[in-house]
């Protein structure tokens, strides 16, 4: 328990704060990498997997890759890229946007797969566009798990947005390599408790927003 | 059978069971150590190693020219880190171990502050007989940390030692694992030492291939890589002379119980006096190229040397 306590000491302490090293500038760092990564991969993702879900075409294809990119553990992906890349923010920023795509994704076309389809078929029938489909019934309706996805990925990158510090001078996986490397363990603890609170608030935002964005009258469709 | 709940009785018997099978797996490893005790005494020279490649082919060296000279040698090889081994080499179960200088010292003297190689070794001796062991002649050969640059670099400032750097005027970015930076041998004890500035930025691969990539990329300018790393040759890189010991001297050096005669303790300086930091790097290059087993790469090294 002391160690937890020493770690605890360590966030308090003011000297860790401020400059280009301390925490708070660390967070600001790794809050960027996270937004940054899910934001990019998203602008992928959730078109392609609302495509998916309205037509109900390639989803066999995409689903398999998503799946299979999936599989490919982060930091093995990161040196690879690192290699291709050099080292900077780059290569961890691109292995963070591989491994927020493919819940980013399945939320989409989950999302709108789950659109009441006789809602679909009565807004179809009055006149509306394919676009005023997507844009009014299915997105209103399939908000709720398409966010679900936006939270799955937000949790696992900004647990992963860690190994930015591995090739680059970003975020708060610093604290865990500077302190697991040079056995500063109240450092390194202090580093991993700072990344669940994160991951924490990140969540319980996300999971408010997600609420708000269940229609207020009638059945949830799920 | 039908499927029955384990009874409290079963349990209890899987568990005795499960534990009596560990504590005999304890034993099992736990053993060869202990035989080392009983051997310590005897004419058998117990010679361990790191579990680290490149040391267990210098301690395959010291066993086949011991053997070549008729003695008894029992091996303990890739027994793992210093703080495992070290206890049994104390203790005397271990009779002849390859370590290095600088890192040897500064465990059993936490406090020292001798950096050159030679004030290392000396005290070294005084540490290791305090210990009621004894340090052979330390070998020309090296594994310590080094600043490298790539050839470019070196060739277009004129680079040999770190003092040099002083003359490159363009900002340069020293690329290491994170606890460099707080480390004498880092940004601040560059500074100090050589008064050299440099900016600082974390790859955490032990100076692996990303480092190497940052260098060739000019990312980075200068980086730590071991002396003994196949990579510098390979990649073209230039380790600079540490005139002024900001890096910790590690020369190869053995360490030997009361039971290694002077006979023994002969053949082994030999070895170690044939072993040229160069020589290091290539025995290393080809347990990493080649995937030689340590004992083959011995020979070979030992009759090329004119030892076997």
């Amino acid at each position: 328990m002391s160690l937890f306590a020493d770690a605890l000491a360590w966030i308090a302490d003011g000297a860790h704060w401020g400059g280009p090293g301390g925490i708070d500038h660390r967070i600001l760092q790794h809050l960027a990498v996270t937004f940054a990564a899910v934001g990019v991969a998203a602008v992928v993702a959730v078109p392609l997997g609302v495509l998916i879900g309205h037509t109900g075409r390639g989803r066999l294809v995409v689903v398999a890759l998503a799946g299979a990119v999936r599989a490919v553990p982060t930091l093995g992906l990161l040196t690879l890229l690192g290699l291709a890349l050099g080292i900077g923010i780059e290569a961890p920023l691109l292995a963070l946007v591989a491994l927020a795509f493919p819940s980013l994704l399945a939320g989409a076309y989950a999302g709108v797969e789950s659109a009441d389809r006789a809602a679909v078929d009565a807004a179809r029938s009055v006149g509306m566009s394919e676009w005023q489909l997507v844009t009014r019934v299915e997105l209103p309706l399939g908000a709720d798990v398409l966010l679900g996805g936006v939270r799955a990925a937000t949790l696992q990158v900004v647990a992963t947005a860690t190994l930015a510090a591995y090739i680059s001078d970003t975020g708060l996986g610093r604290y865990l390599f500077a302190g697991l490397k040079a056995r500063q363990y109240d450092e390194m603890l202090a580093g991993a408790l700072l990344v669940a609170a994160l991951a924490l608030l990140l969540d319980l935002a996300l999971a408010a927003l997600q609420r708000a964005s269940r229609p207020s009258t009638g059945k949830v469709p799920s | 059978m039908t499927r029955i709940p384990f009874r409290p009785t079963q349990v209890g018997l899987a568990l005795v069971a499960a534990v009596s099978l560990t504590l005999t797996a304890c034993g099992g490893e736990s053993d060869p150590l202990s035989s080392g005790e009983g051997g310590g005494g005897g004419d058998t020279i117990v010679i361990g190693s790191q579990g680290y490649y490149s040391n267990e082919i210098i301690a395959e060296a010291y066993a086949q020219a011991l053997e070549a000279a008729d003695f008894d040698v029992e091996r303990q090889f890739q027994i793992g880190q210093r703080e495992a081994y070290l206890p049994e080499i104390e203790d005397g179960s271990i009779d002849l171990f390859p370590e290095y200088t600088g890192p040897l010292l500064q465990v059993w003297r936490p406090d020292t502050e001798a950096r050159l190689a030679d004030d290392v070794y000396a005290e070294l001796e005084e540490a290791a007989a305090e210990k009621g062991l004894r340090v052979l002649d330390q070998s020309p050969a090296t594994d310590q940390d080094s600043y490298v640059v790539t050839r470019a670099f070196a060739e277009k400032w004129g680079l040999e030692t770190i003092d040099d750097l002083a003359k490159v005027t363009t900002p340069m970015t020293f690329g290491a694992n994170s606890e460099a930076e707080h480390r004498p041998n880092g940004p601040q004890g560059l500074k100090e030492t050589y008064g050299v500035d440099v900016a600082f930025t974390p790859i955490e691969d032990g100076g692996g291939p990303l480092t190497v990539k940052a260098l060739e990329d000019g990312d980075i300018q200068l980086a730590i890589i071991y002396t003994a790393d196949p990579s510098i040759k390979k990649n073209d890189l230039v380790t600079l002379e540490d005139t002024k010991g900001l890096f910790l001297a590690s020369h190869v050096v053995p360490v030997a119980s009361d039971d290694v005669s002077d006979e023994a303790a002969g053949i082994i300086n030999k070895v170690s006096a044939a072993m040229s930091p160069e020589d290091l790097v290539d025995l290393d290059a080809r347990s990493v190229d080649e995937e030689l087993p340590a004992a083959t790469i011995a020979k070979d090294w030992l009759e090329q040397e004119g030892l076997l």
